[in-house]
């Protein structure tokens, strides 16, 4: 017999895109990792059963002896690894992860992260010391920073398996070399970075090490992402079936893959369709691996959701196999609005005020914040061109401004329905000139937004650092940034169930250029229809009651 | 005294009634894919909806085979033959008790407003909601067929059309099934095969 009630499709897809910087493992502090990382058993971390007398790596770092020195800092580790991997940081410096930016082929634009303006904390330049905490290497603490310098590629934040090489806003990309209160203002104290321990245990990348940095985009766990947070670094399979860590157990790197340091997936020139089939074993197909399809093919259901395949030509995997974001409990940050910062409490000094959950709702240096977890996304169409509104392109404040506006249309052949992020925002801009600004938010201590409260300075300054032209009128903007969910794949009994778009009002309602059964009635025809049957009952019923009672008058 | 007629034979009733049965289940399970009520729910409505579907058209295989090889497709031929006398008889005679003026025989068991009746349903309604459902079920191979520059909208917009033709066939349908020479005379027909008409 064939079965009604199910409420899955037959495959879970692959999580898509986003790769980075990643920065360490926090394992002094207390939640991650769970596994215990001590250096015996260190392969643990990513996933591979520990024997300890049979690793499955064919070197064991410990025994190297240019690894058993006690480093003085950072650079001291890299110039050790380059001494045996003497093409890595010349490889890695070719990298987004390195350069922080990047020029788009189609449009042109000049994207990377110290160019873009984003609706978190902004903007990179003339706050580098603070920013570079994710950045995959040592000393960037201005614009005059040496990209060329084999030493100062950071191996460890990638490679620790430890979980105790921690970079920390302020040090330039640096771990701290001595004891360091850490947070400021804690009573807590991090004792000095044991790179020699670090150094002898390195591996593969892991979820732990690429979610360092990754999980804590826009300032903190699972601010900006929403897909990312750091309880995938554990994760059980409704949270992602992938990377279910008593399952499949996948790395972020078993699907983004790479090659010479270069990692798969972007989220400048995201892959929003990819109807090429199964990225097979030697082919020279260089297109991006870190897709749904290139693994799960272009028909991925068969049997009794065999019927699911004829949904993909307009919707993307995501859209049905993630039924909602932040579904790791944490809550990820919905909007951010810095036009209320610089409010101070009775003493004159800077305050944040904590909400019923223990989440920042205000704080004086950057104002007004919400949340929300296990969030249905916002659909949109899209065909993996994104523009980016830049420091120089001219803004409409009467609008909301779309930091980074999704192409994409029904009839382009090229889109596909994608759950989005959709972060709100309400930040700083050049009143005068109808530009974002660079802001200074961090490292100049007389400019320093979050030292000084005086957002004039920190726009003039930051403006001034990034070499643009600054009307000196600070105003504030509405804007909005999307952000594609891809990441937290549920398991197939978790998804997104047919009623939910197929229904009034459904979860697709006013999404253009589809017809959903169940969802778009033809108003018009139900009621032409409608009325016609309901006066053809009429019609019988008068006919049939002549005929009752003439038949009964005539005996 | 009224006479009994055979005129509906065994596999004529079991196509009549099996046929009757699923295109009822296909209202119901249609109506609510269309979003019209909410029964089975969506997905069971659409699954059910295709294997009722898929059972009329083996149904359907047989039908066509048998009227074939017994020749009874003939009984569909339409004719205006006494279409006028008909009508008049359905707007007066009918409630005066006035001899019914066609004669049912076993080689001609539908009146001439029936064979015209059956046509619409053979040459309009069905082709319509047969042809889009059709489309309906092989969605995905649109491409392949050549029909890519279909739309799902004008197809399901037939489909419904077609969906709203036959209900209203359905209500008229029933109703004169209770106009024979007495209320329940073509319904026993169709149960048993023999009609009682008229001397």
């Amino acid at each position: 017999m064939l079965k009604f009630n199910y409420k899955g499709l037959s495959l879970a897809m692959a999580f898509v895109m986003s790769l980075g910087i990643s920065w360490s493992v926090q394992a002094s502090d207390a939640k991650a990792p769970d596994k215990v990382p001590t250096p015996s058993a260190a392969a643990d971390v990513f996933g591979i059963a520990v024997d300890e007398k049979v690793k499955k790596s064919t070197a064991d770092h410990s025994k190297f002896k240019e690894l058993q020195v006690d480093f003085k800092d950072g650079p001291a580790v890299t110039k050790a690894c380059i001494s045996c991997h003497t093409e890595a940081s010349k490889q890695l410096h070719k990298t987004k992860h390195w350069n922080w930016d990047y020029i788009n082929a189609d449009t042109k634009q000049h994207l990377g992260k110290k160019n873009v303006i984003n609706n978190f904390c902004t903007s990179v330049p003339s706050n580098y010391k603070f920013c570079t905490a994710c950045h995959i290497g040592y000393g960037w603490e201005d614009d005059k920073f040496d990209f060329t310098a084999e030493e100062k590629v950071d191996c460890l934040v990638c490679h620790d398996t430890t979980g105790g090489y921690k970079k920390l806003p302020g040090l330039a990309g640096h771990p701290n070399y001595k004891t360091m209160e850490w947070p400021p203002h804690s009573g807590k104290f991090r004792p000095p970075t044991d790179l020699k321990r670090v150094a002898q245990s390195v591996g593969k990348t892991s979820r732990a090490t690429c979610g360092a940095c990754h999980f804590r985009g826009g300032g903190g766990d699972a601010v900006k992402h929403g897909d990312l947070d750091s309880t995938l670094t554990n994760p059980d399979r409704h949270l992602d079936i992938h990377m279910d860590a008593k399952g499949l157990d996948f790395s972020c790197a078993k699907c983004h893959t790479s090659d010479s340091h270069e990692v798969a997936g972007s989220r400048y020139e995201p892959t929003a369709v990819d109807d090429k089939g199964t990225l097979i074993r030697g082919s020279k197909d260089e297109r991006n691996a870190a897709t749904c399809v290139a693994c799960h093919g272009n028909v991925p259901h068969s049997g009794e959701f065999a019927k699911m395949n004829e949904h993909t030509d307009k919707l993307a995997c995501q859209t049905c196999h993630i039924p909602a974001y932040a579904r790791g409990d944490k809550h990820t940050k919905m909007t951010w609005d810095w036009s209320t910062l610089g409010e101070m409490d009775e003493q004159g000094k800077p305050k944040k005020i904590w909400g019923s959950e223990g989440k920042v709702l205000y704080d004086s240096k950057k104002g007004n914040f919400t949340y929300d977890r296990y969030v249905i996304p916002e659909y949109q169409w899209f065909n993996g061109d994104v523009e980016f509104t830049l420091a120089d392109t001219k803004v409409d404040p009467t609008k909301v401004l779309k930091i980074n506006s999704f192409k994409g249309s029904p009839d382009d052949g090229k889109s596909r329905i994608w759950p989005t992020k959709v972060f709100r925002g309400k930040q700083m801009f050049d009143k005068g000139n109808n530009t974002l600004v660079i802001t200074s938010l961090s490292d100049d201590p007389k400019t320093a937004l979050w030292k000084n409260f005086d957002i004039n300075k920190a726009v003039e300054y930051g403006m001034q650092y990034a070499g643009r032209d600054f009307s000196g009128d600070v105003g504030w903007i509405e804007t909005e940034m999307s952000w594609p969910i891809t990441h937290m794949v549920a398991p197939k009994e978790d998804v997104v169930d047919c009623h939910q778009c197929h229904t009034e009002n459904g979860r697709l309602a006013g999404i253009e250029g589809i017809y959903i059964p169940g969802a778009n009635n033809t108003p018009l025809i139900d009621k032409l229809g409608f009325l016609a049957a309901f006066l053809t009952l009429v019609g019988v019923l008068i006919h049939g009651a002549i005929r009752y009672f003439m038949h009964k008058r005539g005996g | 005294m009224a006479e009994r007629i055979y005129i509906f034979k065994r596999f004529e009733r079991f196509w009549h009634w099996s046929q009757a049965l699923l295109i009822i289940f296909m209202m119901l399970t249609g109506f609510e894919v269309h979003g019209v009520y909410s029964l089975f729910g969506f997905q069971a409505a659409t699954e059910l909806h295709t294997i009722a579907a898929w059972t009329l058209v083996s149904l359907w295989v047989f039908a066509i085979f048998w009227h074939f090889t017994t020749g009874e497709w003939k009984q569909y031929i339409p004719t205006m033959e006494k279409v006028d006398q008909m009508l008049k008889f359905y707007l007066t005679g009918i409630f005066t008790d006035a001899p019914h003026p066609f004669k049912q025989t076993t080689v001609r068991k539908h009146n001439p407003l029936q064979r015209l009746a059956y046509l619409f349903v053979l040459a309009i309604i069905n082709p319509l909601i047969w042809t889009t459902g059709w489309f309906y079920l092989f969605y995905g191979s649109w491409g392949n067929w050549g029909f890519g520059w279909l739309s799902l909208e004008w197809v399901a917009f037939f489909h419904v059309i077609a969906a709203f033709m036959m209900l209203i066939f359905f209500i008229a349908h029933i109703y004169l099934a209770t106009a024979g020479h007495t209320v329940t005379s073509h319904i026993k027909a169709m149960i048993t095969g023999w009609e009682e008409v008229e001397d």
